[in-house]
């Protein structure tokens, strides 16, 4: 970064639109004494797709399916959210088995875009050893995924009062084979994160959220729950068949006996919620009833009775990186009169600025990733200063995290 | 921010029924029961008076202090209602309960107060119904747009069903000469 000495006591520099952190367009402003943040402004919407607006023109199940590419990592949350939206509009029971395979979907899911996270938050501070280290974790959950539902990403698994794919018997001595290389590299993986003296020294203490500002700013997720706060759809309601597991909600002082809020929390609390994720997949395995796994099988006749719907529905899940919330109200039309969507990020936009504050500019993508943002990004960042304007790179601002990293090392 | 007391759905309908009387136009308790154990999950909604919005939320802040989720928008013709979607009594296994607090404005005085100084993390969702609906909302801390461009006209919003709607920036592909 090119400086010129000032007069000035701050500065600011213009972050984004495309985001240091992550794939994401998100523009933020910090304004600057030195090293250190005073204060940030972020700006939102460079990838609004009025996604909302499209559904007006689409029948439940066609949205099913636009749902699901409103965030490619969370591409089974969105349409489950929305599926159980519609259900509780249309008061339609999924069968048992479903609720077990929904759960099961969803956990898996969690694993990948966890351990996605993981692996950028180790190549945020350098150390691209354990990136490929837990991407060829996540592979592995990838192939998994694609050996139950014919896909990687975008699964088309959803559907309205049920899911569309089943397990079958002879499905399961590779999911419990897989599960098994889960737990063994879980153990591996936490091992690199939690001992290691450099990725301590980057993360404790930086980027403290506090639990009264997690509440107060409505986090949401991993987010809010590395700050203490217990809140998780799957423990607090019953939906899907999370009422009837064994799950209870998981903090970082689980495994350190204090909460600090910091990165090295977030870091703990989305590895703890990894090892969730495996126990549930197998206890669902073991009570999975038989049965049907879709309550209404022919399209025509599901869409013929949501076509009679008026009112309105809530449905909410535990996404990955926090609740995802979708309301839909129904007219008696083919279309929902009203579609919104409330992705987890949108509530863990504004705890970034307090994580943020006092920081310094390198701590910046860790602190941002930390909260495993999830918006959308290019490969530029722009440095408007005593009306210069320089151009900051990705490469640039992600080599100056490196050399921090390296200079705690010596 | 007071976490002990134990709230029932029964309990905070009567809570605010006693507070606001006519005030509050209609409740619903919902529950809708999942699983094989088949336990509940509790949705109270709440129809209220716009005139006693700010006084809601302030009571609920004090029962206990909730957590938004999102407020949503309906145009629904004369009215624009908005629906704020609160969570209480989170924290504690399957006692969590929704309630889906919704208010009805005036397309002639489209305005309601801001809850920012109760609850600091409604800001971005107060902001976009201000550039998506065409609210305004009074007090509010930071009024610039979120979501939009910065060059989108004025006077359009994209949720309205009205003429003020995005209506005339449609164009149907079929129709598109090549």
């Amino acid at each position: 970064m090119k400086q010129t000495a000032t007069t000035k006591t701050t500065y600011h520099i213009p972050i984004g639109p495309i985001h240091p952190a992550l794939k994401e367009p998100v523009f933020f402003e910090f304004e600057l004494d030195g090293e250190r943040i005073i204060d940030v402004d972020v700006k939102l919407g460079h990838i609004h797709r009025a996604i909302e607006w499209a559904s007006r023109k689409r029948n439940p199940i066609q949205i099913l399916y636009m749902a699901e590419r409103v965030c490619g990592i969370c591409s089974y949350c969105h349409p489950a959210a929305f599926a159980l939206a519609v259900e509780d509009a249309a008061d339609i029971v999924a069968p048992e088995r479903a609720e077990y395979l929904r759960v099961i979907q969803g956990e898996l899911e969690r694993i990948c875009s966890h351990l996605l996270w993981a692996g950028v938050a180790a190549h945020e501070i350098g150390f691209d050893t354990v990136l490929y280290l837990t991407w060829q974790v996540r592979e592995r959950a990838l192939d998994l995924t694609e050996y139950l539902t014919g896909n990687r990403v975008t699964k088309a698994m959803m559907m309205i009062g049920g899911i569309r794919r089943d397990i079958t018997k002879d499905m399961l001595p590779r999911i419990q084979k897989d599960l098994q290389y889960f737990k063994d590299c879980y153990n591996k993986l936490g091992k690199v994160f939690l001992n290691d003296k450099t990725v301590r020294m980057r993360s404790q203490g930086a980027g403290i959220l506090t639990e009264e500002d997690a509440l107060k700013l409505c986090a949401v997720g991993p987010t809010t729950r590395a700050s203490g706060v217990k809140k998780d759809v799957r423990v607090d309601t019953s939906y899907f068949a999370y009422g009837d597991l064994d799950i209870e909600h998981i903090t970082p002082d689980k495994l350190t006996g204090v909460v600090n809020g910091d990165v090295y929390d977030r870091i703990i609390q989305r590895l703890l919620e990894v090892k969730q994720s495996i126990e549930l997949i197998e206890q669902c395995i073991d009570k999975m009833p038989s049965g049907d796994i879709v309550a209404e099988p022919k399209l025509a006749k599901l869409l013929a009775q949501l076509k009679k719907v008026t009112g309105e529905g809530v449905g909410r899940h535990e996404a990955p990186r926090g609740e995802v919330i979708h309301y839909v109200k129904f007219d008696g039309n083919d279309a929902p009169y009203t579609w919104k969507i409330r992705a987890p990020t949108y509530n863990n936009i504004l705890p970034w600025i307090p994580m943020l504050k006092g920081e310094q500019i390198a701590d910046i993508p860790i602190v941002a990733a930390s909260t495993d943002p999830c918006m959308s990004c290019t490969n530029r960042v722009g440095i408007v200063k005593d009306g210069n304007k320089y151009e900051m790179t990705k490469e640039e601002l992600h080599r100056l995290s490196v050399e921090k990293t390296r200079r705690l090392m010596k | 921010m007071t976490k002990e007391k134990k709230l029932t759905p029964e309990g905070i309908v009567k809570s605010f029924k006693d507070e606001f009387k006519t005030k509050i136009k209609d409740v619903q308790i919902k529950k809708r029961a999942a699983g094989k154990k088949k336990n509940e999950t509790v949705t109270i909604w709440m129809k209220i008076d716009k005139s006693a919005f700010k006084k809601v939320i302030e009571h609920l802040c004090k029962l206990q202090f909730p957590h938004l989720a999102v407020a949503s928008g309906n145009d629904l013709g004369k009215t624009i209602e908005l629906i704020y979607h609160f969570t209480v009594n989170f924290g504690k296994r399957m006692e969590e309960i929704n309630l889906h607090i919704s208010v009805e404005l005036p397309k002639s005085k489209l305005e309601i107060e801001t809850i920012c100084d109760w609850i600091p993390g409604a800001l971005i969702t107060e902001r976009e119904k201000m550039e998506m609906l065409g609210v305004k909302i009074i007090g509010i801390p930071d009024d610039r747009r979120c979501f939009l461009p910065d060059d989108f006209p004025k006077g359009v919003y994209p949720w309205r069903r009205d003429e003020t709607g995005p209506d005339k920036f449609y164009k149907n592909l079929h129709e598109v000469k090549k």
